[in-house]
């Protein structure tokens, strides 16, 4: 083997054959064994760190929903749909502008809302309410719903995703804090359904 | 001055005994290569060298101002383009290097697959070269996220409504991507690392082994029509080549590298000063939905692919299709790893080329002005053109009004102003009878919803009229069925035409 200093110190290199690797089966052999301690260990390690990357992960859909308030009756007139705005309920001040999130009310009747997404179900663009002609329409792809959320044009392959809601006193609440996708809509009814009021 | 020449020389000596890798770094430097690859057309890959090298200096000194939190990363992005000097002009250059180097990988990638450089010995170069036009992208994707505006907020519900469309584990991957259930802080945070550790770090340590391989194995020699390429002959006939007819690296090809990197930088310079920095557009409140997110220029042809695809195919395509891809670009040198390199004698290669360049090229531009995407301001913006108006009884012009304020606009144009969802209006008389118009407004079809709740009957007639009014001075459409119907023999519509 080359001694890497030689260079430096242009002193001649006395070869001993008992420094050849293959001359220290002892050796070798507990070079493996602290391989295999090695591995062991890193397996160990492995766990917290695993834990730590995929652990907030692996939950239920419906823990990360709670019950957030979209504003006071008032601001929500029968027969109209307008925005609505809700805190997101896991946030932190660290989120910014992005805690506050907005959502579609639709009041139906006295009692009787539809709250939207404000998310298109095709690539979850924010979808725009036109209240002339009664539609929402998304800016990205142009998938078009009617006012009851059902799909009336485009690429979306269901309706907009709608949040459980309740009333409170003078307020209306809503299930919500996850971001709504054809996988994450458990917590979400669909369009039409008879329990989104809960 | 040979004192201080003797001085240098000693301090090579000194230092080269210790680290002891300046000699073989000069002597790989000018190792040789045939003289016809010291061409213009091997230039590109040295170049995407220095950009990333650029990349790593710029994203290093807007990392020593910029703030990375979900909360503060919009203002100081303002605040390097604004407040900082020459703060625009870092952003500029990292923006527009970006780009640069996405064009110049690919333009590097077709260059090598045209010229059959992928072929034996230089498989795995190949692959691992793969890896790092991925790695490019994924660093565009990131940083598209990192300039924390609207676009990158919505560009992050795409990404995570493409991971929901995954079966079984969709859920799962949409928080992984977001790091929670909903676009925030931890979104951000992991995106940060992604962008200024891991996928930088992967980079780096794959564009050493590529370069490493390129060295070990040798440049590719100009292509011949006729010479296959033999595993068990290639390597000798390599040797000899270069042996015969081989000029060092250094100077005789690398002079023309360093011309073309430095034209590189000037170009990108040069874009940085015309066109300053990309972004950021408006802040990232999901609140302010006045906004129609559109990735950047290199993601613009899928962007297109999702409008275009019919629904029933996009999620197949959205998820099988980049695997495949890939699978593929892996496959190739494994698959073709002998055999001509010469483009003249691969009619396929050259084809797939051109499909996938003129595809690419059309899909980009088609994003960049998309008419698939409703006008969303075209109703209040776009007024109906006063030709539209003139010499119109009351009815139609209340017509006209309907047609404005029912957002028809947003997706029809009238005389190519307004939305391309819809067909332009100008002449749709000619296409439609009254009847059909009536259909059409009413239940909808295709691609435009039903305005049967919206509509009044009034403001039906009204608009339908309107639109009869569209005919481009043309005959208007009339109903086939009715004269059978009627009794009135055929004819009669053809003498129309023909006294037209």
């Amino acid at each position: 083997m080359k001694n890497p200093l030689k260079d430096l110190t242009n002193d001649p290199i006395v070869e001993n054959p008992m420094n050849e690797p293959s001359q220290h089966s002892r050796r070798k052999f507990l070079f493996k064994v602290a391989l295999l301690l090695n591995g062991a260990v890193g397996a160990v390690l492995a766990v917290p760190v695993l834990g730590y990357v995929f652990g907030p992960f692996f939950r239920k859909n419906s823990s990360y929903n709670s019950w957030v308030p979209v504003g006071n009756l008032e601001q929500f007139p029968p027969g109209e749909t307008r925005l609505g705005r809700y805190r997101n309920p896991m946030g932190t001040p660290a989120d910014g502008q992005t805690r506050t999130l907005p959502c579609w009310v639709r009041h139906i009747t006295k009692n009787q809302f539809q709250v939207f997404a404000i998310n298109c179900a095709h690539m979850d663009c924010p979808v725009h309410w036109f209240p002339q002609s009664k539609l929402f329409m998304c800016p990205c792809h142009g998938g078009v719903y009617y006012q009851d959320g059902a799909v009336a044009a485009g690429p979306p392959p269901r309706g907009l995703y709608q949040y459980k809601y309740r009333i409170v006193g003078n307020q209306l609440l809503i299930w919500a804090g996850e971001l709504p996708t054809l996988s994450t809509e458990a917590s979400i009814a669909r369009p039409g359904c008879n329990s989104c009021q809960v | 001055m040979p004192g201080l020449k003797q001085k240098s020389i000693a301090l090579y000596h000194w230092l080269d005994r210790r680290l002891g890798f300046i000699k073989p770094i000069t002597e790989a430097s000018e190792h040789p290569i045939p003289s016809n690859s010291a061409s213009w057309w091997y230039v590109f890959g040295s170049a995407a060298t220095v950009i990333l090298m650029l990349q790593v200096v710029t994203g290093i000194l807007l990392a020593l101002v910029y703030t990375p939190t979900a909360r503060d990363a919009w203002n100081s992005l303002n605040f390097l383009n604004h407040g900082l000097t020459l703060g625009w002009f870092l952003r500029a250059l990292h923006g527009w290097g970006s780009d640069f180097m996405i064009a110049i990988v690919l333009i590097h990638m077709t260059q090598v697959f045209m010229f059959g450089a992928y072929k034996f010995p230089r498989e795995l170069t190949w692959i691992v070269g793969v890896f790092l036009l991925l790695l490019t992208l994924g660093m565009a994707f990131t940083g598209q996220v990192l300039r924390f505006d609207q676009d990158a907020y919505w560009g992050l519900g795409i990404g995570a409504s493409i991971m929901g469309r995954v079966p079984w584990i969709g859920a799962w991957l949409v928080h992984f991507m977001l790091g929670g259930p909903i676009i925030g802080a931890a979104t951000f945070s992991r995106f940060f690392a992604l962008h200024v550790f891991i996928i930088p770090g992967i980079l780096i340590a794959l564009v050493g082994v590529h370069v490493w391989m390129v060295l070990r194995l040798g440049i590719n020699e100009w292509p011949m029509p006729g010479r296959l390429v033999r595993r068990s002959t290639y390597l000798q006939e390599y040797e000899a080549e270069v042996h015969k007819d081989g000029v060092p690296f250094v100077p005789d090809a690398a002079w023309k590298d360093v011309t073309f990197s430095a034209a590189i930088i000037l170009a990108i310079m040069a874009c940085a000063i015309f066109f300053g920095p990309i972004g950021p557009s408006g802040p990232p409140d999901p609140t302010i939905i006045q906004t129609v997110p559109k990735p950047d220029l290199p993601f613009l042809w899928i962007y297109s692919i999702f409008a275009l695809a019919p629904p029933h195919l996009e999620t197949p395509l959205l998820l099988i299709t980049p695997i495949a891809v890939i699978c593929a670009m892996l496959g190739l040198p494994l698959y073709a790893g002998e055999g001509e390199k010469h483009w003249s004698r691969r009619p396929v290669a050259v084809l797939m080329v051109c499909v996938i360049a003129v595809s690419l090229s059309i899909l980009t531009s088609l994003g960049e002005h998309p008419p698939w995407s409703p006008v969303m301001n075209a109703w209040s913006a776009d007024p109906v053109q006063p030709k539209y108006l003139k010499d119109r009884t009351p009815l139609e012009r209340r017509g006209a009004i309907v047609f404005q304020q029912m957002q028809c606009r947003n997706c029809h144009s009238l005389d190519g102003v307004g939305g391309k969802r819809g067909p332009d209006l100008n002449r749709v008389a000619t296409q439609m009878t009254e009847s059909e118009l009536i259909r059409q407004v009413l239940q909808g079809s295709g691609n435009m919803p039903a305005y049967g709740s919206a509509l009044s009957p009034q403001e039906t007639t009204a608009l339908v009229r309107f639109l009869e009014t569209l005919n481009g001075n043309q005959m208007p459409a009339r109903n086939l069925a009715r004269p059978l119907a009627e009794g009135t023999p055929l004819a009669e519509p053809q003498q129309g035409h023909k006294e037209e």
